[in-house]
């Protein structure tokens, strides 16, 4: 008697199961189409970079690229050596990682193991903001703050120069270095710090001689990270930085990097085809190798030298 | 000769101390130069540009005359630019994390997508500009308009939004999924009406973030060449006469708000440099405010839940 109300449930519900069954795997294959997006967009931008570069390379060749030191396309006998634009990315990189590294590592150290925690919830989202900000306003400051600030104390410092937008590209990626860095010292586990306190070490022998070590994966991918980021870097480059590309290793005059020419030239008006064009792309698939050769071994390393607790 | 031993032994710890304590005012002499240079940032915009904001400065188009110019272009362009961004980036970006949290099985298609998510979150932002430069613009004849600018930063900051949506539902406990599951729910059932509203408080937080940094992002908009002086206004969405909704504006031309500092910048008059200032603080604003709101929200949520 009772059993025939939930009988007829059941049969009813076998249609709707199907349709159920159908739905949950169109959902499925819908969010699966979602993530293959992200695939997508490395293949879009892969073959976007090459397929506008083919042509370049067909006019330059690779050696006079991959080995000139004169970047001169808008001249007649028109040049195209990436060291001339590759000289001013390392010396902003090497500026910024300069102010970076001690200044992010100390900064990690000493919220990892010496700050209260009332300080470190004050200063983490500080930081967090401090990354935040739009990279153009950086480019603001450095062009109408820190150079004329620098030019105080080297009076032969001209406006556009590569040390300060270096200066503030390396506060800017700071809480980056710190952030993945303290993670990793965080990650140590207290029994190593604890065994270290019975040993009779301070605070600072501990965190010099086991935290560091122990965390040392997280820190150096940290670094590489940071190479990559400030590699990327544009706007403040492009602002303060002067737009002509100059092969120098001196941080006191003006250059232009990798990803600031590619802004100066979209600046004018390019068009489609031409060899100017073209020449973007060129320097921006090194600027692609390049970061993902620096994010590669970021992740090679942490993950090889992760010690496991 | 003991007590020459024990005099030794602390004068060590002595100077591990002192060592110690010159670590301490290095460390937050390190902190320091941070939130030393985000004041000496915002001060020097704010003292700069402070004055020159005003209701005119918001109501009137770029002029070749620095006092009259303003940012209504620009703030209408970021404001279109951020609605296409989030339009396209917080579905998609949502959906590709659901799919990798909870549906993808362990194999290497899983790990490819995760290794290239991890990548693309690395890529320079310039590198997203040339491929909408090649894709957008010339490919599919979108030109340099609103709809171009809007899909270039939503690709920006998709690996963003996806890495921010797994770990809020990573969060969410597996009792929860199981108790969905032991009533007879299916797995879709589970995730939207289980895991997606408690994981809703971190997703929220990701999509502001993200947005956030769409707003300051100006690299790749050059890169597509958006226009810098723009002295009129998309069609607006909303018409008075039938069908009343236009899209007309998302194949305008435009201008953002980094973009319009930018140009201001790089004039050598200091009377635009001001100007550029005064957009700096609006900029500044405007990312210090939905970050505000971000890190509120998260504070809020994490406050809520007790699992």
């Amino acid at each position: 008697m009772i059993d025939q109300p939930i009988k007829s449930t059941l049969a009813k519900s076998k249609p709707s199961n199907l349709v159920r069954n159908l739905q949950e795997k169109l959902i499925e294959f819908l969010l699966f189409l979602a993530a293959s997006s992200s695939v997508a967009i490395t293949i879009g931008i892969i073959y976007i970079l090459i397929s506008e570069s083919v042509s370049f390379f067909q006019e330059v060749s690779l050696v006079e690229f991959l080995t000139g030191t004169e970047w001169t396309p808008l001249f007649a006998d028109a040049k195209y050596g990436i060291w001339a634009l590759l000289a001013g990315t390392i010396v902003t990189t090497a500026v910024a990682l300069f102010v970076a590294i001690p200044i992010g590592t100390i900064s990690a150290v000493y919220l990892s193991e010496f700050a209260p925690e009332k300080l470190r919830e004050i200063v983490k989202p500080c930081l967090e903001i401090l990354a935040g900000i739009p990279s153009v306003v950086y480019g603001y400051f450095a062009l109408l703050f820190v150079t004329p600030l620098l030019q105080r104390f080297l009076s032969d410092l001209p406006s556009f120069n590569m040390l300060s937008p270096g200066l503030v590209t390396g506060i800017m990626i700071i809480p980056f270095i710190s952030s993945i860095s303290e993670d990793s010292m965080r990650a140590v586990p207290a029994s190593l710090r604890e065994g270290s306190y019975a040993m009779g070490a301070t605070r600072l022998q501990t965190a010099w001689s086991v935290v560091l070590p122990a965390s040392l994966s997280g820190i150096s991918a940290a670094y590489i990270l940071g190479i990559s980021r400030a590699v990327g870097i544009t706007m403040i480059v492009a602002i303060a930085g002067g737009l002509q590309p100059n092969f120098t290793w001196n941080p006191m005059e003006s250059a232009a990097t990798i990803a600031t020419f590619i802004v100066s030239v979209s600046l004018g008006d390019l068009p489609h085809g031409t060899i100017e064009y073209q020449s973007i792309f060129a320097a921006g698939i090194t600027l692609f190798v390049i970061t993902l050769i620096t994010n590669i071994i970021g992740h090679f390393i942490s993950k090889r030298y992760r010690e496991i607790y | 000769m003991k007590s020459e031993s024990a005099k030794d032994v602390h004068k060590l710890i002595a100077w591990a101390k002192l060592w110690q304590a010159g670590f301490i005012i290095l460390g937050v002499l390190s902190l320091l130069v941070g939130i030393v240079t985000l004041v000496a940032l915002l001060a020097d915009m704010f003292i700069k540009g402070g004055p020159l904001i005003s209701w005119r400065f918001f109501t009137s188009f770029p002029s070749r005359n620095a006092e009259e110019a303003g940012i209504l272009s620009a703030w209408v362009g970021s404001l279109l630019v951020m609605f296409v961004t989030a339009l396209a980036a917080i579905p998609l970006g949502i959906a590709s994390g659901i799919y990798l949290e909870e549906y993808a099985r362990k194999n290497w298609i899983a790990d490819l997508i995760e290794i290239n998510v991890a990548n693309l979150a690395g890529v320079p932002s310039i590198i997203y500009g040339l491929l909408a430069l090649g894709l957008f613009v010339y490919a599919f004849h979108l030109g340099d308009t609103v709809l171009t600018a809007g899909l270039t930063l939503a690709i920006l900051v998709l690996p963003v939004v996806i890495v921010t949506t797994r770990e809020a539902i990573r969060a969410v406990p597996s009792s929860i999924r199981e108790a969905s599951y032991a009533l007879g729910s299916s797995k879709w059932q589970t995730i939207r009406s289980h895991v997606l509203p408690y994981g809703m408080g971190g997703i929220l937080t990701g999509v502001i973030v993200a947005l956030s940094r769409a707003i300051g992002e100006t690299a790749p908009l050059i890169t597509i060449g958006a226009l810098t002086f723009i002295a009129f206004l998309p069609d607006s969405p909303v018409q008075s006469q039938f069908p009343y909704i236009s899209f007309a504006w998302l194949m305008s031309p435009f201008t953002v708000l980094p973009i319009q500092m930018f140009n201001w910048v790089s004039r050598p008059q200091p009377e635009f440099q001001l100007n550029a200032a005064a957009a700096g603080v609006v900029l500044v604003g405007m990312t210090l405010l939905v970050n505000g709101l971000a890190i509120y929200l998260r504070y809020q949520f994490r406050k809520g839940i007790k699992w």
